[in-house]
C-alpha cells in the first residue's frame, strides 16, 4: 500500500512539475551564474587538495542547488493548505508516509535533473571528473534534497503564512552555505572556522562529493559523508512523517 | 434506525500561548442511517472543530465517537474509508483538470485505475458535469466548483458525507441546486449527510434534524419544527426566532452575532 500510495502522490506532483517547465529550468540559474562568473576566478588559485578548481567548485554548487532549492519546497505546501488540498488528502486512507515521500521523491527527481544540467554546463567550462564520481555526486544531491525537503514540508505544515516561513528558511540557508564550505574548501579556513563548520552536516557531504570527483571512493571523508547523509535523511523523513500524521493544519 | 454516527463527550482543547482554550467542551450526538443532520451555531461555537474530529483530521482531547461502526480512536483508517468530507475551502488544485483530480482522489481511496476512471465519468454524469471533465478546476464557476468538491468526496461511495458550510458564498440558484443534490444522494444511495451551516433557511429546508451548538456544547436539538415550537413559541415561528432564543439563553451578544 505504501508503494501504491507513494507512486500515486509522486505522479500527481511530477505532472505538476512537468506543467511548469520554466520553474524546472529556473532553479539551475543561480548555481549556473556562480559557475560562469565565479568559477573562472578560481582556476589559478591554490585550493589545496587534488584535481582542478572545477573539481572543488562543482561539488559545492551541486549541494548549493539542493540546499537552496529543497529548503524552499515547503512554500508549496503552505499554498496547498490554503486551497484545502492537504486536508482533502488527509481524510482519505492514504498512507501519511506516502503523502511526504511522494512529494520529496518528486523534489529529488527535479534536483537531480537540474544537477545533470549543471554538470553538463560545467563540462563545457572545463570540468573533468570520473563518471563514477559524478554519479556518486548525484546520489548525494538526491539524499540531501530528500532530507531538506522533508524538513521544509514539515515546517510548511506548522507555520500559517509564507511570511513566517521565508525568514526562517533564510536564517538556516545562508549560514549553512557559508559554514559548509560550498564555495571554497574549509581546509583553507582558520582553525576556529574549520571547527565550527564541522558542526554543520552539509560540510561532510561536500567533502565526500569532492573526494568522489577526484576518484577517491574509499576515503574517510566518503565514509563520514555517507553516514551523515543517510542519518540526516532518516531523521528528516521521521520528523516529516510525524508532522504529516498529527498536524492539525 | 441504527445510529451511523455516535459521539459521547467529544471534546477538544487547544494549547495556545495564552493557555488552554476549550473549543469543544463535550458533545453528545447520534445520527441515524440516511439522516440529514444540520449542525448550527454562532461563529466559534465549535462546529468546524467537531467536524474535523469526526473526520480524523484532529485528534479529540476527550470523549469517544464511532462512525459507521468504526471507532474514531482505534480505527481511524476504517472511519476514513466510510466518510467523505468537504471542507469550507474545498480542496482542488485549480491548475489540474477535473478528470485528473477525480481519478487521483478515487485512487487515494484505493480504487483501481480502471475503477477510478469509470467512477469519475459516472460522477461527472450524475452531477451534470460531463462537458467539464477536461477543463481545469480553476476555470469553473463557484457553483460548479462546489459540485466538484462534493464529487471529490463521493469517489468511494461513502456511507457518511460531511459538508462544512457547503453553500457559503454561492448564489441562490447554485444553493438550490446543491440542496437538491444532497437530497438526491440520500434518496438514491441512502447516504447519511452531516453538514454545518449558518443559513437557517437551508437548515429548515434540507435537514431532518438540527443540533445547535454554542460555546462547545449542544444547546438544543430536534427537528426544525420541534425547535420552533419549543424555543420560538409555535411551529409557525421562524427558525431564526428559535435560534436567537436558544443562543440568547447563553449570551445575547453571541446571538446577535450569529444572526445572518
Amino acid at each position: 500500500m505504501l508503494l501504491h500510495d507513494t507512486a500515486l502522490i509522486y505522479g500527481r506532483y511530477a505532472r505538476q512539475s512537468l506543467r511548469s517547465r520554466f520553474a524546472l529550468l529556473f532553479g539551475v540559474l543561480t548555481p549556473l551564474l556562480y559557475l560562469l562568473f565565479f568559477g573562472p576566478l578560481l582556476t589559478g588559485l591554490p585550493l589545496g587538495g587534488r584535481g582542478s578548481s572545477w573539481q572543488v567548485l562543482v561539488p559545492g554548487l551541486l549541494l548549493q542547488l539542493g540546499l537552496f532549492g529543497a529548503l524552499f519546497a515547503g512554500f508549496a505546501i503552505i499554498m496547498e493548505k490554503g486551497q484545502g488540498v492537504v486536508e482533502r488528502m488527509r481524510v482519505t486512507p492514504v498512507s501519511r508516509l506516502a503523502l511526504l515521500l511522494g512529494r520529496v521523491l518528486r523534489d529529488a527527481t527535479v534536483f537531480v535533473f537540474q544537477a545533470v544540467l549543471l554538470v553538463l554546463a560545467a563540462l563545457v567550462m572545463g570540468l573533468r571528473a570520473p563518471l563514477a564520481g559524478i554519479v556518486i555526486g548525484f546520489a548525494f544531491v538526491a539524499l540531501l534534497t530528500l532530507s531538506l525537503a522533508s524538513l521544509s514540508y514539515a515546517l510548511g505544515m506548522l507555520v500559517r503564512t509564507p511570511q513566517e516561513f521565508g525568514p526562517l528558511i533564510n536564517m538556516v540557508s545562508m549560514p549553512s552555505m557559508l559554514l559548509s564550505g560550498l564555495m571554497l574548501p574549509m581546509s583553507l579556513a582558520p582553525r576556529w572556522l574549520d571547527v565550527l563548520s564541522h558542526l554543520v552536516p552539509f560540510r561532510y557531504l561536500v567533502d565526500a562529493v569532492r573526494d568522489a570527483y577526484v576518484g577517491r571512493y574509499a576515503s574517510a571523508h566518503m565514509l563520514y559523508g555517507v553516514l551523515v547523509a543517510v542519518g540526516f535523511a532518516a531523521f528528516s523523513v521521521i520528523v516529516g512523517t510525524r508532522v504529516f500524521r498529527t498536524a492539525g493544519a | 434506525m441504527a445510529a451511523v454516527i455516535s459521539a459521547a463527550g467529544l471534546a477538544r482543547t487547544f494549547q495556545t500561548k495564552r493557555g488552554p482554550v476549550a473549543a469543544v467542551r463535550g458533545i453528545d450526538l447520534t445520527v441515524a442511517e440516511g439522516e440529514i443532520l444540520g449542525l448550527l451555531g454562532p461563529n466559534g461555537a465549535g462546529k468546524t472543530t467537531t467536524l474535523r474530529m469526526l473526520t480524523t483530521l484532529l485528534a479529540p482531547t476527550g470523549g469517544t465517537a464511532s462512525i459507521a461502526g468504526h471507532d474514531l480512536a482505534s480505527d481511524p483508517a476504517g472511519v476514513r474509508r466510510a466518510c467523505g468530507y468537504v471542507a469550507q475551502s474545498g480542496g482542488v488544485d485549480g491548475q489540474i483538470t477535473v478528470r485528473e483530480e477525480l481519478v487521483t482522489q478515487g485512487r487515494l481511496y484505493r480504487l483501481t485505475k480502471h475503477q477510478a476512471m469509470a467512477r469519475a465519468e459516472e460522477l461527472a454524469h450524475a452531477l451534470g458535469m460531463d462537458e467539464l471533465l477536461d477543463r481545469k478546476a480553476g476555470t469553473l464557476s463557484g457553483g460548479r466548483r462546489r459540485r466538484l468538491d462534493i464529487a471529490m468526496a463521493l469517489t468511494h461511495r461513502p456511507r457518511v458525507l460531511f459538508l462544512d458550510e457547503p453553500t457559503t458564498g454561492l448564489d441562490p440558484g447554485s444553493r438550490a441546486n446543491l440542496w437538491s443534490l444532497v437530497g438526491r444522494l440520500r434518496e438514491e444511495r441512502g447516504t447519511t449527510v452531516f453538514l454545518t451551516t449558518h443559513y437557517l433557511d437551508e437548515a429548515d429546508a434540507l435537514c431532518d434534524r438540527l443540533v445547535v451548538v454554542d460555546r462547545g456544547v449542544v444547546a438544543a436539538e430536534g427537528t426544525p419544527s420541534a425547535l420552533k415550537l419549543r424555543h420560538g413559541g409555535s411551529t409557525d415561528a421562524s427558525l431564526q426566532d428559535a435560534f436567537l432564543a436558544i443562543s440568547a439563553g447563553q449570551t445575547p451578544k453571541d446571538a446577535q452575532h450569529a444572526a445572518p
